[in-house]
């Protein structure tokens, strides 16, 4: 027989409830109700209803902040599947102790700080840069190419730093479907290209929107990725809600501008859960 | 598609994914200070690192603060797994709904409602709010973790423990815990690396004289880094590279021992 042990019960739910509630939910109530006040002169609060910084948000430079975050993350996004999906099928046609090595070594770049790696890039392609040296030396080039500081260095930035969060759902989903059906395609007289179209995708496509999703979410945020190779001041969301909270200190604004980004988050994450995709595989390699 | 082709692919894509690391490790060992052109190999970096006082509070910080949030979260977050697979209760399905949040949102929202939230509270931000943040962010990870391994098995294990007479915590030790270890392990791992790479969140719940190694290569990159923080990464590579090399090697092993 179970024993119901009152105590046990509490002291397993007791913190992990408080910590939901406390340190999940609150926070973001607060940012909600946050976004409906407005701040002051000083960067105060005053506590009067409003939806002025909704409305503020429908401003060309916003819409247009807002169209280029985003074309910036599906780029991202796109580059990343671009690399991911061939790299995972080669790979799930390794030998097991070959595949275990692959995918650890994937994972190597995730446990050295992401900022140092970002600074190597920069080291690489700066107009000073290794890169550049090496090609004027040769006298490929005459002048030094603009790699990064612009909307290329960006992107290169976050297809670097997020590709492991690609390859890793994208992996596991490639790698259970049964090799059979593969070969009985190339059999039956499929190409390789329709093989992929017709086979591969459409058993892993909840892989790959989890993928992409791991993808495209943080891609709309990491405005560090934007500050170290990008070019200009505002270029992404992230970027955005940043210079709201710590230099023009707008928090209600900033506020306005998380919960979009909340919204079109949970959006998203519905799509995938219509799609069968399961949120525990989320985030969870 | 030949087979030579796609391993050069497989190759490709590795150097793209080693390519700023391996400059940094070369670097690292580069008497010049400029990062152009590799001059003299020296080991003067490695050496002057112990004297920047400031790098290796900001690396003790790091390390303390992934260890005890680990810690903290491995906690609250097992228990709670473990909680929330054995009891009902009227807002579970809530709390799990919840739980989903600091996965799926982007990390600055999450660093900026923590920050509105200390700053309601009164909370002075400090290496604490850090700390804090990172417990914040890991647990829903552990919990996920722990939660895969729990199977059914665990329940028939578990009742014939009571059955045998043995206590809740006799069962929690002895049967629960045991058969959910690689659960843990995998959502420890976890929350020890989000934690020691945390820039966003980080960012904007640290004082102004609190500071991790992120925060400090992260004002430090403006300026241009100095090698002794190439030094320092090329060591926590070396570390993260004996790691995996055993893991792999314990792998093969029981992949061998399976085979036979």
């Amino acid at each position: 027989m179970k024993k119901e042990n009152k105590f046990f019960k509490y002291l397993s739910l007791f913190p992990i409830s408080f910590y939901v509630i406390v340190l999940i939910l609150l926070p973001l109530i607060y940012i909600f109700c946050l976004s409906f006040l407005t701040s002051d002169y000083y960067g105060g609060i005053n506590y009067s209803l409003t939806l002025s910084n909704y409305l503020n948000l429908v401003d060309l430079v916003y819409i247009k902040l807002f169209i280029k975050s985003f074309l910036i993350a599906l780029v991202s996004t796109f580059i990343c599947i671009c690399i991911a999906y061939p790299f995972v099928i080669f790979v799930s046609q390794k030998k097991k102790i070959v595949k275990n090595i692959i995918m650890t070594l994937v994972m190597v770049p995730f446990l050295t700080n992401s900022l140092i790696r970002t600074y190597g890039w920069i080291v690489l392609l700066r107009k000073t840069g290794i890169v550049n040296t090496f090609l004027e030396d040769l006298n490929v080039i005459s002048s030094p190419i603009s790699f990064i500081y612009n909307d290329f260095g960006i992107i290169l930035g976050m297809v670097y730093t997020l590709l492991p969060f690609m390859i890793l759902p994208l992996f596991s989903a490639v790698d259970k479907i049964d090799k059979s059906v593969i070969e009985a395609s190339y059999d039956l007289g499929s190409t390789s290209f329709k093989t992929f179209f017709n086979i591969i995708v459409p058993q892993t496509k909840v892989g790959l929107f989890n993928g992409s999703l791991m993808v495209f979410i943080p891609a709309i945020g990491y405005f560090f990725i934007a500050d170290l190779l990008g070019g200009g001041k505002l270029m992404l969301i992230g970027n955005l809600i940043k210079n709201q909270f710590l230099s023009a200190r707008n928090w209600p604004f900033g506020a306005a501008v998380s919960i979009s980004l909340v919204l079109i988050t949970f959006g998203l994450v519905k799509i995938y859960q219509k799609i069968g995709g399961k949120m525990d595989d989320l985030g969870g390699f | 598609m030949k087979k030579s082709l796609k391993n050069i692919f497989i190759f490709l894509v590795f150097l793209f994914l080693f390519l700023p690391i391996i400059v940094l490790v070369i670097f690292s060992f580069n008497s010049s200070e400029l990062n152009i052109v590799f001059e003299n190999f020296t080991l003067n970096w490695y050496i002057n690192l112990f004297d920047n006082r400031e790098l290796i509070e900001a690396f003790s910080n790091t390390i303390i603060i992934a260890i005890v949030s680990t810690i903290i979260s491995v906690i609250i977050g097992t228990l709670g797994a473990i909680g929330l697979h054995k009891y009902d209760f009227a807002f579970k399905n809530v709390i799990n709904k919840l739980l989903y949040i600091p996965i799926v949102i982007p990390e600055i929202v999450l660093g900026i409602s923590l920050l509105s939230i200390y700053t309601l509270f009164k909370l002075e931000l400090s290496i604490y709010t850090i700390l804090l943040s990172h417990i914040v962010f890991s647990i829903p990870f552990v919990v996920v973790s722990v939660r895969s391994a729990i199977s059914n098995n665990v329940d028939v294990l578990e009742n014939a423990s009571y059955d045998l007479g043995a206590s809740n915590f006799q069962t929690l030790f002895y049967v629960t815990l045991p058969s959910i270890l690689s659960g843990v392990k995998s959502g420890a791992l976890l929350s020890f690396t989000l934690s020691l790479d945390d820039v966003i969140i980080s960012y904007f719940t640290a004082g102004p004289s609190s500071n991790t190694l992120p925060l400090k290569i992260y004002s430090m990159i403006k300026t241009g880094i100095t090698p002794d923080v190439y030094a320092l990464s090329t060591i926590l590579l070396l570390v993260v590279f004996i790691v995996l090399t055993i893991s792999i090697l314990v792998q093969m092993r029981s992949i061998r021992r399976n085979s036979i």
